[in-house]
């Protein structure tokens, strides 16, 4: 069974009288352990599918089946518990909450999750290390550089031991040398831990990085292609 | 599951963050909390304070004063007149079945001097009903009998305060003093009384038998001439009986025909005095009503500013959402701070309205009673507005769609 199954999904869009197809029947299957790169056009719909998979939102059309469940049938809550337990996010804006310690920022899914104080604090540091930042615990976002900032929210994505991590272009707002070893990160991640990852970008060299390229169109599939030569 | 703790931290470090705007906001409460605390201190002092003045002026207890308040269409004060006597008074005691004792008095002021000390007080002259009436009890010796009236014996009963001025430490019982110049045997003392409703001392008095007083200290034009009288009814039900059958003894006894003003005016002591405390109760009510719609408004100013709050923390929600945030992690996160600013707020407002009426106690010179209740009141009150006023924000923020928060610029 694959882990994501999409079926002729669709998203509109109403703005007043205007209909916005944002996705237009999109249907793909992404396994376990799978490291795929989402590319298009911006306005393509990347965004908009990502939101999906990631239960933000819920399609107008299709039906979306995450680890054999049909999203659609869930509420509000049990949407939170999937998000929180088997989704970690990882945005372009980083999105960590102000003046919150990396630490606590690292902790917060698991006090939704509620896990006692103890295994909490040991499990985000945990995280924080896999990252290279158990030396930042106590740092605040704005004392953190892009690239530190994105490290503590992929920890942040880990920390819950979700198996899906979805990312946003996750580099959008890093530089070249920064993005390199957030997407080493990533490989690693994938390779060492199997957690399947989903990423967004319009960069062919970040696309690089990962085994499997979708390409959107006009809220359409244009193109899935496997990679055989891994990045080196 | 919330974990109620760690959002109280939280709540905490999102109203640290704003601090003048927490305080400003808290501000409402504390008034509005100060306000109803001061409101209902001052008037429980003063509801309390006329409940024991009331109780040391004795129970129903009916005044009769001489001259009518109406005379030939003008309109006269009761007392101006000296129409009432001793015969009066006796005609009561025996004839009214109403009436359980009755009291004549004639008053006046004497200087007294005891050794080298002298002293200028009260002097009633009274019958030994005086202290039925009053339910004034002894604190030492005996009191004067009916004999001591019939002979107009020279002993009397001495106040608290009296005895203070004149004797110090000494036992005043059995000792002489001069009263204007002539001898006393004191021979007993009154229990303390405290201060009455008008805020005179009680315990400044002292009671001689009557005729001792109309024959050798205030020589009357008219024998027999009293001030006033005192009457005790049998029962509060009985007072109203008791001021009718008053009323035709004494227009019997003064040939008032049925055309004529009454010469004299029965007045319900208990019942003005019950009718005084009652109003209290009623301004204190009303003074706490009107003091916690500062309260109320104080709460609109939380929801305010917790809906302004939220806006500017969309995306801070969205992210929680994103994370796994629950409908109620939400909305328990933003209740929580809240009903914090508005606990706070609830006990500044208490320490504030403590001292508040501490001062207030001091100008309007009767004691504020804070009372546990009030405490308890407020800070029920004060953390229920929070509830109250931030359930609506804290809604709205929980029924966010993730993605567009997420997006909000
Ligand atoms: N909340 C929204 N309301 C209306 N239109 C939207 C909304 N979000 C996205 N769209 C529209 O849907 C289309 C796809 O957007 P998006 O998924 O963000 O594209 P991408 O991420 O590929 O740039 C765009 O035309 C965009 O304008
Ligand atoms: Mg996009």
């Amino acid at each position: 069974m694959a882990l994501i199954e999409v079926d002729k999904i669709s998203k509109t869009y109403t703005l007043g009288d205007v209909e916005v197809n944002a996705l237009r029947g999109v249907s793909l299957t992404i396994g376990k352990g799978e490291f795929v790169s989402i590319m298009g056009a911006s306005g393509s719909g990347k965004s908009t599918f990502m939101n999906i998979l990631g239960c933000l939102d819920k399609p107008t059309g299709g039906r979306y089946l995450l680890d054999g469940v049909d999203i659609s049938g869930l509420d509000r809550d049990e949407l939170a518990e999937i998000r929180n337990g088997k989704i970690g996010f990882v945005f372009q804006g980083f999105n960590l909450l102000p003046r919150t310690q990396a630490i606590e920022n690292v902790e917060l899914p698991m006090f939704y999750k509620g896990v006692p104080a103890a295994k909490r604090t040991e499990r985000a540091r945990a995280a924080l290390s896999m990252v290279g930042l158990e030396d930042r615990a106590k740092h605040y976002p704005n004392q953190l550089s892009g690239g530190q900032q994105q490290r503590v929210a992929i920890a942040r994505a880990l920390v819950n031991e979700a198996p899906i991590i979805l990312a946003d272009e996750p580099t959008g707002n890093l530089d070249t040398k920064t993005s390199v070893e957030i997407m080493d990160l990533f490989r690693h991640l994938n390779a060492e831990n199997g957690i399947t990852i989903i990423l967004v970008t319009h960069e062919p060299d970040i696309a690089e990085w990962s085994r499997r390229t979708i390409r959107f169109m006009d809220g359409q599939l244009m193109s899935d292609e496997e990679r055989t030569e891994r990045h080196g | 599951m919330v974990n109620v703790p760690w959002t109280a931290k939280l709540a905490l470090r999102a109203l640290k963050a704003n601090k003048m705007r927490t305080l400003l906001t808290m501000l409402g409460i504390i008034i509005g909390v100060a306000a109803v605390i001061a409101m209902l201190a001052v008037g429980t002092g003063a509801t309390r304070k006329i409940t024991e003045q009331i109780s040391t002026m004795g129970s129903n207890l009916l005044i009769v004063l001489p001259g009518s308040t109406t005379s030939g269409g003008i309109r006269m004060g009761a007392g101006t007149q000296p129409t009432l006597t001793a015969g009066d008074a006796q005609a009561i005691s025996t004839e009214a079945p109403a009436v359980d004792a009755v009291a004549p008095v004639l008053s006046g002021t004497a200087q007294v001097v005891y050794g080298h000390q002298n002293w200028s007080t009260g002097i009633v002259g009274t019958t030994p009903a005086m202290l039925t009436v009053r339910d004034w009890p002894l604190a030492e010796g005996r009191g004067f009998t009916r004999a001591d009236v019939r002979n107009a014996t020279k002993v009397c009963l001495l106040g608290q305060t009296v005895v203070d001025n004149l004797f110090g430490d000494e036992d005043p019982v059995g000792k002489d003093i001069r009263i204007q110049n002539l001898p006393f045997t004191v021979i007993g003392v009154l229990a303390v009384k405290g201060q009455s409703v008008m805020g005179q001392d009680q315990d400044d008095t002292i009671m001689i038998p009557l005729t001792t007083a109309q024959t050798k200290l205030f020589g009357t034009a008219f024998p027999g001439m009293i001030r006033i009288m005192l009457v005790k009814a049998k029962s509060t039900g009985e007072l109203d009986n008791a001021q009718t059958q008053i009323t035709d003894i004494l227009r019997q006894r003064h040939h008032i025909g049925p055309k004529q003003d009454d010469d004299f005016t029965v007045r319900n002591l208990t019942q003005i005095m019950k009718t005084a405390e009652q109003s209290t109760k009623i301004m204190t009510l009303l003074l706490g009503a009107i003091a916690s719609v500062s309260l109320l408004v104080g709460g609109i100013g939380i929801m305010n500013i917790m809906l302004v709050s939220i806006t500017e923390r969309t995306r801070e929600i969205g992210i929680r959402m994103a994370i796994g945030a629950k409908t109620w992690d939400i909305r328990f996160q933003f209740l929580m701070e809240a009903f914090i600013m508005s606990m706070i707020g609830g006990i500044g407002g208490i320490i504030i309205g403590m001292s508040g009426s501490a001062v207030l106690s001091r100008i309007a010179g009767w004691p504020a009673v804070v009372s546990p209740f009030s405490i308890f009141l407020a800070f029920g009150f004060s953390g229920a507005v929070g509830i109250f006023f931030g359930f609506y924000p804290a809604y709205k923020a929980s029924l966010l769609n993730p993605i567009d928060a997420l997006r909000y610029e």
